[in-house]
């Protein structure tokens, strides 16, 4: 589903250049669910900034579904981030004058879907994901799990092909972040493809592989082993981040 | 453009600070609140000056005899002449751009002397011994009955046609004045018409105490001769009254025995010379209260502009997602420039609105304090004005929300994201 070859990305700032990604290799198959972990500075969020084609990259291949990805103007990338990828953020980044229902639905009205067709899609999925009750709550009325909840609502209701999620669990306790894991493997068992980027290890091992970026390399990519000699259960829930 | 989800969200950024929103929309409203009133002054102004002129024929002007200033062929200076019938014909033969001329004769009765009686009714007036002609040199408001015609003129009646305060004060408001005699100077004259005149204030006091007769009645009884006081010409359709006034004073200086040079001794007033001036001034009047008026509207768009880039900036992660969610530049674009072309057209239509109205209570004060004001009549602005203001704004909002909505949109989405408020 996403192949990357050599990538290379830099930013420039006045006379510096920052080397963030210095040859990435990575495949993900379709259906895999996937975890990005890294201390910060590593090159994460550049890595999904590139992913979710929001950023450009400066040299290598990145393929999606098989076509490559590159040198796109901002309106083609924006109608393939619709099609193709489906985002859930850290902090949720729901629209504060939208309800819960019309916050699910927003991709469907940039898809350019009626407002009646795409309403009662966005229902379904609540019900779905049993969220039909705060269907008519407006964001600042929902609890963080729920928010997050809305989130992989909207991020699912374009039927995307990839789900990239950025520290997903990050703003949340951890009570409520097992749950969202659960629905979040839930959704992967339907053939989605999901991206994780956390820095929480009981969250990576959830996942079926985790991908280790340290200063914009990748390490033992290929090996889930060797990153899953913690389980979630040996750490004290006291003593984890949050 | 009827998109619900856009005016949603036009809806929740402009009441999300409303005094904010107040304040920006006011600088719209009070550039367009300004200009309308200013507008609609000029045009108070303009109508008030151009009123007291009446309807008279902007392409025509006067002339009178004078006393010469330069000896010529003998004669010396300061030399009384007088126009006459024979001149009237020979303007008409040599000059064809001439389109109407009335010879006109009067008798001053503003000297204190009653010159006419009816009945018991005295009263001191303007005699005026004219041609039908010039009704449509300055044309009057025929009341009753109707003005001299040719007949009357041809067969040197006692025909007499009177203002309206003459009328008023000779016959009582039920009496019929036409068929009715009054006495002029001792001499009785038929009433064949009654009017009232175009002008306003004083010119139109005096043009109401004034009586009309044939020229050829007036010479004749009371012996004028042939003396022509002075003339009103129209220039034809397509030739200038400047250029015909020159060529009869040269006509009339020829046939006088005046030097040609000696412009002192025939007088003149040009309505189209005074016309242009007027129209000159009113431009000019036009011209600044636009310059004045549209700096004003720019700093309330400039307001509108700089608020929208605030906005814009406190939206960035919020144009972020929508931009990661599928949003294309196009559709953020569209997004803010329909805001910004929003509050300016609605704080434009009020300001607008309210300035027609306060021009409106303006003009009721003005109509119900005797009405007729001598500096200012009338004002308001007309509804092409009313157009071009609309445009204006929209344009304005579209101006005002260009900048904001490129700021939007030059930041990557990632960026946008990223930002932390």
């Amino acid at each position: 589903m996403i192949s990357l070859n050599q990538l290379h990305k830099s930013y420039r700032s006045g006379t510096n250049s920052l080397h963030v990604l210095k040859g990435i290799d990575l495949e993900v198959e379709a259906g895999e669910m996937v975890s990005i972990m890294g201390s910060s500075g590593s090159g994460k969020s550049t890595l999904l900034n590139i992913l979710g084609i929001l950023d450009n990259y400066d040299a290598g291949v990145y393929r999606l579904d098989g076509h490559a990805v590159n040198g796109f103007g901002e309106t083609r990338a924006a109608g393939l981030r619709n099609q193709y990828i489906g985002f859930v953020f850290q902090s949720f980044n729901l629209i504060s004058f939208k309800n819960a229902m019309e916050n699910v639905a927003l991709p469907l009205y940039y898809r350019k879907i009626g407002r009646r067709k795409r309403n009662i899609m966005a229902m379904e999925l609540l019900e779905r994901l049993g969220l039909a009750d705060w269907a008519t709550h407006l964001p600042g009325e929902l609890s963080g799990g729920q928010k997050q909840r809305i989130a992989i609502a909207r991020a699912l209701i374009a039927r995307p092909k990839v789900i990239l999620a950025d520290e997903p669990t990050g703003a949340l306790d951890s009570q409520t972040s097992f749950e969202m894991m659960d629905l979040l493997r839930e959704i992967n068992s339907t053939g989605i493809t999901m991206l994780i980027v956390t820095h929480e290890n009981d969250i990576a091992a959830r996942t079926d592989r985790i991908i280790r970026l340290h200063d914009g390399v990748i390490l033992n990519g290929h090996d889930p082993s060797l990153h899953t000699l913690e389980s979630p259960a040996d750490i004290p829930a006291t003593i984890r981040p949050n | 453009m009827f998109d619900r989800d856009r005016w949603q969200e036009v809806f929740s950024v402009l009441k999300k600070n409303r005094l904010r929103t107040f304040f920006t929309a006011f600088g719209v409203f009070w550039g367009i609140f300004m200009l309308v009133i200013m507008m609609g002054s000029g045009n108070g102004l303009q109508n008030a000056v151009l009123s007291d002129m009446g309807d008279m024929a902007s392409n025509s002007f006067f002339m009178w005899t004078q006393r010469t200033t330069m000896p010529y062929k003998g004669f010396s200076t300061g030399r009384w002449f007088e126009f006459s019938n024979a001149d009237t014909r020979a303007l008409r033969e040599r000059i064809p751009e001439i389109g109407l001329i009335a010879p006109r004769l009067q008798a001053w009765g503003g000297q204190g002397q009653n010159n006419v009686v009816r009945g018991l009714q005295t009263g001191a007036y303007d005699i005026f011994g004219d041609y039908p002609d010039f009704q449509k040199i300055s044309p009057l408001d025929i009341l009753e009955g109707r003005f001299i015609n040719t007949l009357d003129l041809e067969a040197s009646r006692k025909v007499a046609v009177i203002g309206q305060l003459v009328r008023d004060n000779l016959f009582t408001s039920d009496e019929q004045p036409i068929g009715q005699h009054i006495r002029i100077n001792g001499v009785y004259f038929m009433v064949v018409g009654t009017f009232k005149s175009k002008r306003s204030g004083g010119q139109a006091e005096r043009e109401n105490k004034a009586i009309y007769m044939p020229l050829s009645t007036m010479q004749r009884t009371f012996n004028y001769g042939n003396r022509v006081g002075w003339y009103s010409i129209t220039a034809k359709e397509g030739h200038s009254a400047m250029a015909v006034e020159e060529k009869a004073k040269h006509l009339m200086k020829e046939r006088h025995m005046v030097h040609p040079d000696d412009d002192q001794a025939i007088g003149g007033f040009n309505v189209e010379k005074e016309f242009h001036r007027m129209q000159g001034l009113f431009r000019g009047i036009k011209a600044l209260i636009w310059i004045v008026g549209t700096g004003t509207l720019i700093a309330g768009i400039v307001g509108v502009s700089n608020i929208m880039l605030i906005v814009v900036r406190e939206r960035t992660r919020e144009i972020g997602v929508q931009r990661a969610l599928g949003a294309t530049p196009a559709h953020i674009i569209g997004q803010i420039l329909t805001e910004a072309v929003f509050l300016t057209t609605l704080a434009g239509y009020v300001g607008l609105t309210l300035g027609v109205g306060l021009l409106e209570l303006i003009n009721r004060a003005l109509a119900n304090a005797g009405g007729e004001g001598q500096f200012f009549r009338d004002p308001g602005i007309d509804f092409s004005m009313g157009l071009t203001a609309l445009g204006i704004l929209v344009l304005s909002g579209l101006l005002a929300g260009f900048i904001p909505a490129r700021r939007a949109v030059a930041v990557r989405p990632i960026e946008a994201l990223r930002y932390e408020n």
